[in-house]
């Protein structure tokens, strides 16, 4: 790891932030592993995600190589290909991409944007992490159980979640539903400390409309994950009450392998409803730190300001609040009231309006930008595209009388996959190669770099693209095999093989990236303290990378917005957040003349010294 | 899930109303320069905690709405028997509103520094909070001797389960009671407990808030 430290404009000592009290680790032990430092508690979240991630991956190419190749591998029978099908599931959407983007980024972020020294509440954050470890081992452990680990996918919808005949009803359902309340409990004590650390203990001239949006972001969805995750922990612990004790919340009067169950009268609606309550604010809760994080990456390496920053706030506060009120149309085909599909694809078709208000906006930062086709620049561009090929799809399943005969086909899974996997994903990528140097102090290889980035994207797009022609021709989600289907074309298993030969290739080449953070942290290229010259104030620290309080003896006064790249008439094109107005101005004679300057905004008129 | 909606609508209302009261409406690109002040840090250190507070009760607004929500859609079916409601749950919610009342004594005397007031309220408080989770055990006892058990209909199921939620809740707060009241007795100045004490007295009172609510769904359905 790089040491470096770098010289900075004076830092202006606010009496009124006295020294915080820091937990001062003594021990080994406590300084990397019970630690309770926000930076070493994201790094604990990203690598058990990122881990746990991994066996997800393998799971989907075990899928793939099922439907690529039927009857070839013995491994693969009826039973795994279901649990393989749900915990990939699971594992990516909660475990992966919550996990990393809020405990992860939002642990590593939060306290450096915001210019504090740590988390308001280091002790819970300390033991937020603990119970997510908890969490995932008892996912972990339902693999080794009698059964294996539950195969209802991963909505468990009962009755046949619970009931005999799907795998894993034995332990496995049991451990899943527990390690998702542990899940939320765990979080519910980080998203305590995101929120309270956001809106209490931002430094001195950082008010809320000079947050980065990555904050926003993040501080948007830890909201919506503080509030939609107890929809998920009301139907587990119901759920568990059925499986375990016998109740009938959920449970219908049925038959089971030909005797009558001991339940009677559940409602089976119920769980989706309350599923879907969580289920889809949890889709922002993954989209809008990325969101967020796109958003600073473009302005960075496009070298340009966001372009309309505060409809980027607002459009995050929209969509937060919308996302409370589709969460049916994930039901159209569970038989409702045909109004409520109507108001539900009405409310799905406006959550779409500051959605894409915020593409408008991405794809206006960059125009005339000075665009540095960084690695995270790749990615980031890679993000814009995947989405909004992801979002169109959106609007054909947002309609009922759309919906309906796609409903349960490949196009949902091509939907969802460019939408919630690919685009987060890619900005996950996108969001390491930025931060890396200032988490380790060394640069990521920028050719491995570009490997990796045209190998996976334009991988996924031959995975994805071909699943939507499958779903229109009907092929149903979640079969282990097709056989002679009457209404599938010859060419079908034909477009199965080539998608799993590149999901094969794609799974491969995630090794180069492995590859290239494990030599870089090594033998990397030593990034100095601001190698992409960004604004936001953790590029600012004395030390890269930032050591136990973030900020040395003082923290920083911030004197402007995140957003200061190519100020007209500023001595640099960006300006750091706590640089104060009168170090910009430049000597007379090199002044250039501002209203010669194509790219001037008249709103910066007033900055102007 | 209309009561789920109107309560989420209700949290993220106040959210957003309270953001534009901040900053939210400014134009941050013309405003460089202006540093606005910051509050005093013991105040500060105090607004930490009180809004972490208040974030932990909406979490807990939301799971028991959401719980609401589920056992009004539930009770719209067929197999519904309304249970018959234990006189001793009145019993039991008087004795929390006396546990809400002596944790509020508790902060008065805080606040004014009477040490051996602040110890008998606190004391008070903890000994009935205690009560109240025995007497919801002894309304279970009773319901079993009636023949209603977990499993014999849904009414009861949710009977069982929101009470051993409400109670689990309640326990939580005891520990951050047993805190303040070791630290007192182990000679601590009043003013130094009179945040947690404040912090408890109100999460005592929305837990009252929740009973009342549950007790009444309860009792009428």
């Amino acid at each position: 790891m790089a040491q470096t430290t770098h010289d900075q404009y004076p830092l202006v000592g606010p009496r009124e932030l006295e020294e915080m009290e820091l937990y001062h680790p003594k021990t080994w032990l406590g300084k990397y592993v019970f630690s309770q430092d926000a930076k070493v508690i994201a790094i604990q979240y990203s690598l058990t995600a990122i881990a746990i991630g991994l066996v997800a991956l393998v799971l989907s190419v075990v899928m793939r190589l099922q439907l690529g190749f039927p009857n070839t591998f013995d491994f693969i029978d009826p039973a795994n290909y279901l649990q393989a099908v749900t915990m990939h599931g699971m594992i990516m959407v909660i475990y992966l991409l919550t996990a990393l983007f809020l405990g992860g980024f939002g642990n590593y972020l939060i306290p450096l944007m915001v210019g504090a020294r740590d988390m308001v509440f280091p002790y819970v954050n300390m033991l937020s992490y603990w119970v997510y470890l908890l969490a995932v081992l008892l996912v972990v452990a339902s693999f080794f159980v009698s059964g294996g680990p539950t195969g209802a996918g991963w909505t468990l919808y009962p009755p046949q979640a619970v009931s005999a005949g799907t795998p894993g009803t034995d332990g496995g359902i049991i451990l899943m539903l527990l390690s998702l309340c542990v899940f939320i409990i765990g979080f519910t004590m980080g998203g305590l400390n995101y929120v309270v650390t956001v809106l209490q203990a931002r430094t001195r001239g950082m008010t809320l409309m000079r947050l980065p949006l990555t904050i926003w972001g993040i501080f948007m969805a830890t909201v919506l994950a503080l509030l939609a995750f107890p929809a998920l922990l009301v139907s587990c612990i119901m759920m568990l009450l059925d499986r375990t004790l016998g109740t009938s919340f959920f449970m219908p009067a049925m038959t089971s392998l030909g005797e009558q169950t001991a339940y009677d009268g559940g409602s089976p609606i119920l769980w989706q409803h309350l599923f879907w309550f969580f289920g889809h604010p949890e889709v922002y809760i993954v989209a809008l730190p990325a969101f967020g994080i796109v958003s600073d990456l473009v302005a960075t390496h496009a070298r340009k300001n966001i372009f309309g920053y505060r409809m980027m706030v607002w459009a995050i506060l929209a969509i937060g609040g919308l996302s409370f009120i589709v969460w049916a149309h994930h039901m159209y085909v569970s038989g409702m009231n045909p109004y409520f599909g109507f108001f539900f694809a009405t409310t799905t078709l406006i959550i779409a309006v500051p959605t894409a208000l915020k593409v408008y906006n991405w794809v206006l930062t960059l125009w005339r930008g000075n665009i540095r086709l960084s690695v995270p620049m790749l990615f980031t561009i890679g993000f814009i595209f995947t989405f909004i090929n992801g979002g169109l799809t959106g609007l054909f399943l947002g309609n009922v009388t759309v919906d309906v005969p796609l409903s349960d086909t490949y196009f949902v899974i091509g939907h969802f996959h460019m939408v919630m996997a690919v685009s987060p994903v890619l900005v996950i990528f996108g969001a390491i190669y930025h931060w890396y140097p200032k988490i380790t102090g060394r640069m990521l290889d920028d050719t491995l770099g570009k490997w990796h980035f045209w190998i996976t994207f334009l991988g996924t797009y031959a995975i994805y693209y071909p699943m939507h022609y499958l779903g229109i021709e009907g092929l149903p989600r979640r079969y282990y095999a097709y056989g002679d289907t009457a209404f599938m074309s010859e060419s079908a298993q034909d477009v199965n093989v080539a998608i799993t030969l590149a999901a094969v290739v794609v799974a491969v080449a995630q090794i180069l990236f492995i590859y290239n953070a494990v030599r870089s942290y090594f033998k990397g290229r030593e990034a100095g303290s601001n190698p992409w010259q960004a604004t936001t104030l953790e590029w600012q620290t004395p030390h890269t990378p930032p050591r136990h309080g973030n900020f040395g003896d003082e923290l920083p006064v911030v004197y402007r917005w995140a957003y200061d790249y190519g100020v007209p008439g500023a001595r640099e094109d960006y300006i750091p957040q706590n640089v104060p107005p009168e170090v910009t101005v430049v000597p007379h004679d090199e002044e250039r003349h501002p209203e010669m300057d194509p790219h001037r905004d008249p709103a910066e008129e007033s900055q102007e010294l | 899930m209309t009561v789920a909606v109107v309560i989420f609508a209700t949290l993220m209302a106040t959210l957003i109303a309270w953001l534009v009261r901040q900053s939210v409406a400014t134009r941050p690109w013309v405003a460089a320069g202006n540093v606005p002040e910051l509050a005093a840090q013991e105040l500060r250190a105090r607004q930490v905690m009180r809004l972490g507070l208040v974030v932990l009760i909406a979490v807990i607004t939301s799971l028991f709405g959401l719980f609401i929500s589920a056992y009004l859609m539930r009770m719209e079916y067929a197999d519904w028997r309304p249970l018959p409601v234990p006189a001793l749950l009145w019993g039991n919610t008087g004795v929390l509103v006396l546990c809400s009342v002596a944790l509020q004594w508790a902060y008065l005397a805080a606040r004014s520094g009477r040490r051996s007031m602040l110890k008998l309220a606190l004391l008070g408080g903890g000994a009935l909070s205690v009560l109240f989770v025995v007497g919801q055990y002894a309304v279970w006892q009773q319901l079993n001797a009636a023949g209603h058990y977990l499993t014999s209909n849904p009414a009861s199921a949710f009977f069982f389960m929101l009470t051993a939620l409400h109670a689990l809740h309640l326990m939580g707060g005891l520990v951050a009671w047993g805190r303040a009241t070791s630290r007192l007795f182990g000679g601590a100045d009043p003013a130094a407990v009179q945040l947690t004490v404040e912090l408890c007295a109100v999460y005592w009172h929305f837990l009252l808030a929740v009973w009342v609510v549950l007790f009444a769904l309860l009792s009428s359905t």
